[in-house]
């Protein structure tokens, strides 16, 4: 390992734009670590890895959590924790069930909040329905960490005859998103230090495997799952796109938004596809299934305010498309870095 | 979203858009002078609603690209020492300088900070008086007061570690370079709304009388743009060259009088070099000399810096829309977001940026609406 030269990079140095969850977060994943694991288990780069063991079907990933503040309105850090492993799991089409969490505590931090924090891991993790079965605590140097940082994993089941993942995009399918974007993301902006501005908007950060269960139930030929994260809507659908080599194409008008994010998105100079969600999930869904899994999502509270957004084409394969409100169309794009203000 | 989503009305749209086609004869050239404005444009796809005889090319009006690498490389000078915390528009920080952008200097621990608003870049001033805080003062008229504010209070709350480096430019001189240039192409503007908003469009009259060119103050929703393009080819078509305000719910003739009143307490006019165009008399703002405390050009005496710019990049023509970004050899290929060669690639405002985060450069060339339009000859 210490021989091999290091790739060419268009950067000396990691900057955050590299954890933003677009273009460079992909080019530094598909550079520098990809190719010195490459196996087949790894190379879809999907939200985990779902493999064989004993005839069980599992599947196993991980997350790390570094939001600033650690407590936001509607969560906090190791809600966020818990639920994000969860969803991952759960966009496997997988049963969640066992938990790690390992912690990088800052000397200083105070024990209130790292107590409040992991009472809050224990409730959300007791609603999901998983168990937090392994963990690990190290402390570093004051300034060497901000505050708390959280990592878990997570095993699950995949149940007979789902098969998830997103290479199985086919053309034709219908794309639903459960419910109003860029909440998770607006709702840390309102509170992050130098931005705080007077809003309602909370988290919707949620456990989201119950609703798939539901939505698994009512269709079990679902192709794709994806929680939105980091990168929104837009990241997630072109990741899509890319994998299964298909085009995606949107309707801007049918996509659920509030009225105060989207307020809150025109006065920042955000644009709401990009901006972070973590109780939502896209699915795509054979068009024979897709009004069934509308309507199962619609039941459950998580996916009450559920819509197709659009649908995957021939046309245009490996990007994202989407008819425009006025009625033009435009291609949309992964970002390539953090979703920077404007000026005017 | 009241006030917004009726500007964003499709109906509405299409029937505007209709009404281009009704009374357009023949191809026009229209500028729109604001990046925010070429934003819309891109996003919306508009400029692939209207008829193909009205040509949109894109203005001088992104104050990020327009900043000159002298001044850019001024700022990372400045940014780069220890006893400072430079702050900045969020859009400022992806600008390439000569080496690297000031996302790279504060990976290599350089205090950066993105405010949203100079009085808040004011306020870490207050907050940490063993540094020198110092705003990136960039932008046109629209900023210039804003900017002019944080000054102003800054000397009356003697706040003494609050410093601007001042790089503001003007409309009005950068529209009349466009047009005095041999290779201009444009027949209309689309006039900026903010700017107008400050400063009123009064000055816009003595241009279009001097040039023959309607001027159409514009805002920036869709519907915004689809009038102001109706408004202007309806003077083209007949023959007129007025300033209109399509504007009005914002921009009134005069402006805004008390905000121009600050600006011109804080501010002096001077000779500004924009990136790609080239020094342009009276087109900025400088600080005046009783505000030379706040001056970071003079608190730091920064050298002359010898600056490099891409041979390949033609942001210059771009930004005078002389050129189309996809005329570039280098646009969607050599130079992208994550390696800028030129600011029109880095600001959302920037007509390459723009081009490229709406896919254009995704698109086949014969999908492109511009491929209808011919190519002006490379000025030399």
């Amino acid at each position: 390992m210490g021989s091999c030269p290091i790739p060419i990079s268009d950067y000396r140095e990691i900057v955050l734009a590299h954890g933003s969850g677009g273009k460079l977060s992909q080019q530094l994943i598909q550079k520098i670590v990809v190719p010195q694991f490459r196996n087949e288990l790894l190379e879809p780069l999907h939200d985990g890895a779902i493999f064989s063991v004993n005839g069980a079907r599992l599947a196993f990933s991980t997350d790390s959590f570094v939001v600033s503040p650690i407590f936001f309105p509607g969560g906090d850090i190791g809600k966020l924790a818990v639920h994000g492993t969860v969803n991952d799991l759960s966009m496997c089409g997988a049963r969640p069930l066992y938990l790690s969490a390992g912690f990088i505590l800052e000397e200083g931090t105070s024990m209130e909040d790292f107590w409040r924090i992991v009472t809050s891991m224990r409730v959300a993790a007791g609603e999901a329905g998983v168990a937090l079965v392994t963990g690990d605590t190290k402390v570093v140097d004051r300034g060497k960490a901000d505050k708390i940082f959280i990592n878990t994993s997570g095993i699950g089941v995949v149940p007979d005859g789902v098969d998830i993942a997103p290479g199985r995009a086919r053309v034709g399918d219908k794309v639903i998103l459960s419910g109003e974007i860029a909440v998770h993301g607006m709702a840390i902006m309102s509170v992050r230090e130098g931005l705080e501005f007077e809003t309602q908007i909370a988290s919707d950060t949620a456990p989201l495997n119950r609703l798939v269960e539901s939505i698994l139930a009512a269709a079990p030929d679902v192709h794709v799952l994806r929680d939105p994260t980091r990168g929104g809507v837009t990241s997630a659908l072109t990741e899509i796109a890319q994998t299964a080599k298909v085009g995606i194409r949107l309707n801007e008008a049918k996509i659920p938004i509030s009225e105060e994010v989207k307020g809150a998105c025109e006065i920042l100079g955000l644009d709401p596809l990009y901006v972070a969600n973590e109780g939502k999930l896209l699915a795509v869904v054979p068009a024979e299934s897709a009004s069934t899994a509308l309507t199962a999502m619609r039941i459950h509270p998580l996916g009450s305010n559920a819509a197709i957004i659009g649908e995957v084409v021939a046309d245009h394969p490996e990007f994202v498309t989407m008819k425009t409100r006025v009625g033009g169309t435009r291609v949309v794009d992964m970002l390539s870095g953090e979703q920077l203000p404007r000026i005017c | 979203m009241k006030y917004l989503d009726e500007y964003r009305n499709e109906e509405l749209a299409q029937k505007v858009v209709g009404e281009i086609r009704r009374i357009v004869t023949k191809p026009w050239v229209v500028m729109e002078v604001c990046g925010g404005q070429t934003h819309t444009i891109v996003k919306y796809g508009i400029d692939h609603m209207i008829p193909p005889e009205v040509e949109l090319v894109h203005g001088p009006g992104c104050p990020v690209c327009v900043t000159s690498l002298e001044m850019i490389d001024k700022a990372h000078a400045i940014a780069r020492r220890p006893d400072v915390v430079f702050t900045s528009f969020g859009d400022m920080l992806r600008v390439p300088g000569s080496d690297g952008d000031l996302l790279v200097l504060k990976s290599r621990g350089a205090d950066i900070r993105v405010v949203y608003s100079p009085i808040d870049a004011l306020k870490i001033a207050r907050a940490n008086p063993d540094k020198k805080v110092v705003f990136f003062a960039i932008g046109f008229e629209t900023t210039a007061p804003g900017n002019a504010m944080a000054v102003f209070q800054a000397r009356k709350q003697g706040i003494k570690n609050f410093s601007v480096l001042v790089s503001h430019v003007l409309v009005p001189p950068a529209i009349a370079s466009i047009l005095q240039s041999p290779f201009n192409r444009v027949q209309g503007f689309l006039g900026p709304g903010h700017v107008c908003t400050v400063m009123g469009y009064r000055e816009y009259e003595p241009i279009a009388e001097r040039f023959h060119v309607p001027i159409v103050i514009t805002g920036f929703e869709p519907l915004d743009i689809l009038q102001g393009v109706l408004m202007t080819i309806q003077q083209l078509e007949q023959g007129k060259w007025d300033v209109e305000n399509q504007y009005p719910r914002v921009v009134k003739r005069e402006g805004n009088l008390m905000a121009q009143d600050l600006v011109d307490q804080v501010f002096e006019i001077g000779d500004r070099k924009w990136r790609g165009v080239g020094s342009i008399p009276k087109s900025g703002y400088k600080l005046r000399y009783e505000f030379r405390d706040h001056d970071a050009e003079r608190i730091f005496e920064v050298e002359e810096i010898d600056t490099k710019e891409p041979e390949i990049c033609i942001s210059g023509l771009v930004l005078r829309g002389v050129k189309k970004p996809h005329d570039c050899p280098a646009f969607g290929t050599l130079c992208n977001p994550e390696h800028p060669l030129g600011a029109t690639m880095v600001s959302a405002e920037g007509a390459c940026a723009a081009y490229y985060a709406y896919g254009r450069h995704l698109q086949q060339p014969n999908q492109r609406s511009e491929a209808k339009h011919k190519t002006v000859e490379e000025p030399v």
